[in-house]
């Protein structure tokens, strides 16, 4: 019979990455509701240094699953192996964080036992023994609550954001047990990783940010945010599109794949909130956003919203603020 | 070069949603429907990739009738011909069933290249494609923002997290899951429209076993999303007067200004 929760730690040679703490404190809170006991595990050719750190959280054991075809990650490599480590250990529920290695391997894995993930999950809530996950569809307009119909196990990953890194509750030691895993043909060779361009702006230091999304609808129109950033001394920033666009660098991309900022006050200007641009500034102080979409999902996390148009609000808004500093 | 797209109808990305009565469902009559953005962005690499090693693109959807917009669209900006695996609800199979679907319906092809974009704008389940890969037992790769393609020989840059990349390599035959905004899509000319319309279209049926595989997966219900903040919209429908009174908020209320 199947029984625990096995939980997914990913880091690149070592190092940890943080979502795992995350996915570590989903699975502590699901598996404590579920009654159930809960392990984790580590691939890797050689991950003997970081086993007793994760060891260190309220866990039952860590596995650490060996190959010297783990040293590097394969989508081919960490399949076989996980699937190795779910059969041996039998568990009713794997957690794993949703990150980009994770979207990579975890379908295969998940199609090895029939089935699909139970992807990218913003919360959980466990009733009367069986758990109802929740994702953003629609490009997060609207919410969907998931439950599993069918065998263990369940496979499910986590957004990022979903639980917190520290809500990772510290243990008094879990017992480290090594597997040696076997590993079938790696059909894709990984070079090393890179950064294109070393980052020229960093935006996470920034007290202000104005972020700009498709709603700008063309460059020249940028003018218009920059004066409102320079009005309120803080840096200018954009969604996904706009990088893509080149019309603004890279650099300045706030998002899942450019920067994540926490600044004090944050101005997101015709961004209609997709997850990904969320995840990177969901943490800022004040959230302010202009919109001409009601439904946009800016305005969930948003302290202050218009709905409108921003080629009308802006410029009053950059005037209005322009009389405000010159009084104080 | 033989290549596949798989491109799926999707809601338009500006269309108001509404609930069903059962609250399991969006009301699809009167909706509008486009191309999943980054399924548009899997063609032009293809289109691109044909253009250099020459080929044939076959374009693969998957749905009700309407989806025949997307299949000409598609042979419109340069796709070769289509298959279109026709069924009604078949938009709310698993991502495992779906790919099953779709692996039987393109499997005799044996094609070359397999791309995808890297997730859905409706569902976004983003594990089609990868399992439509570990299906037909090709290597893969997700989140590719640049393909190197010449002969058997496959090297692929992949988006990793906060702006890291990297490249892989394999050979082909392979699947790509594409990443939107990587190149600049093409419009269809006038020419390409008039020439789409010769173009073959092979509708298949789906294997009704496949379709009733269990999905593991049940949704509940859907509802907009719970605020997690209690957002306080200014100027009632008046952005200039929103404005004046955004400001004076942001200082005496916020006091970030």
């Amino acid at each position: 019979m199947s029984e625990g929760t096995l939980v997914f730690v990913e880091h690149r040679n070592g190092a940890l990455n943080k979502t795992s703490l995350e996915a570590i404190a989903a699975a502590q809170s699901l598996g404590s509701q579920l009654q159930q006991p809960i392990s984790a595990v580590l691939l890797g050719s050689d991950v003997g240094a970081l086993a007793p750190e994760i060891a260190g959280y309220d866990l039952v054991k860590v596995v650490t699953a060996t190959n010297d075809k783990l040293a590097e990650y394969t989508p081919d490599g960490y399949t076989d192996a996980m699937e190795r480590v779910v059969r041996a250990l039998n568990p009713q529920l794997v957690v794993m964080p949703h990150t980009y290695l994770v979207r990579d391997f975890a379908p295969k894995l998940a199609a090895r036992f029939g089935k699909s993930l139970i992807s990218d999950c913003i919360r959980a809530q466990v009733t009367r023994g069986s758990i109802t996950f929740t994702r953003r569809i629609f490009l997060g307009k609207l919410d969907a609550d998931v439950v599993s119909d069918g065998e263990p196990p369940v496979f499910a990953t986590f957004q990022s954001g979903a639980y917190r890194p520290d809500q990772a509750a510290k243990g008094s030691g879990a017992a480290v047990e090594s597997m040696e895993v076997e590993v079938g043909e790696i059909r894709m060779t990984p070079e090393a990783p890179f950064q294109e361009v070393k980052q020229a702006v960093d935006l996470s230091k920034a007290d202000i940010i104005v972020a700009v999304g498709r709603g700008i609808k063309s460059k020249d129109n940028l003018a218009l945010a920059e004066k409102l950033a320079e009005a309120l001394g803080g840096d200018l920033a954009a969604s996904r599109p706009i990088c893509d666009a080149e019309w603004l660098p890279i650099d300045r991309q706030i998002g899942s794949s450019g920067q994540t900022v926490a600044p004090k006050l944050y101005v997101a200007l015709g961004i209609s909130g997709a997850i990904q641009h969320l995840v990177g500034m969901k943490n800022s102080g004040t959230i302010v956003a202009i919109n001409k979409d009601p439904e946009a999902p800016i305005f969930d996390i948003a302290d202050y919203g218009i709905v409108g148009d921003l080629f009308e609000a802006v410029p009053v808004l950059t005037e209005e603020i322009k009389k405000i500093k010159g009084l104080s | 070069m033989k290549i596949i797209v798989m491109m799926k109808q999707v809601a338009n990305k500006d269309a108001i949603l509404r609930i069903n009565k059962e609250g399991t469902w969006i009301e699809e009559g009167d909706l509008s429907f486009e191309v999943s953005e980054s399924d548009g962005y899997a063609l032009e690499e293809a289109l691109r990739v044909k253009e250099k090693l020459g080929g044939e693109v076959i374009v693969c959807s998957m749905g009700p009738q309407r989806v025949k917009s997307v299949i000409k669209d598609a042979l419109a900006r340069g796709a070769d011909r289509a298959i279109h695996v026709v069924g009604d609800n078949l938009g709310h199979l698993s991502p495992y069933a779906a790919a099953g679907v779709l692996a039987e319906s393109i499997r005799e092809e044996k094609a070359d290249l397999v791309l995808t974009g890297l997730q859905s704008d409706d569902f976004g389940y983003a594990q089609t494609g990868v399992i439509l890969a570990e299906l037909l037992e090709l290597p893969h790769a997700t989140i590719v923002i640049e393909v190197d393609v010449s002969g058997e020989k496959l090297r692929v840059k992949r988006e990793l997290e906060s702006g890291w990349y990297q490249w892989y390599s394999m050979s082909t035959p392979a699947l790509l899951t594409i990443q939107s905004g990587i190149s600049q899509i093409r419009y269809a000319t006038l020419k390409g429209i008039m020439a789409a319309k010769k173009k073959e279209i092979k509708e298949v049926t789906p294997l009704a076993d496949i379709v009733s595989r269990p999905s593991h997966q049940k949704i509940d219900k859907i509802y907009l999303p719970q605020k997690t903040k209690q957002t306080q919209l200014l100027g009632n429908g008046d952005a200039k007067a929103g404005a004046v009174e955004l400001a004076q908020k942001l200082h005496t209320e916020a006091r970030v200004i």
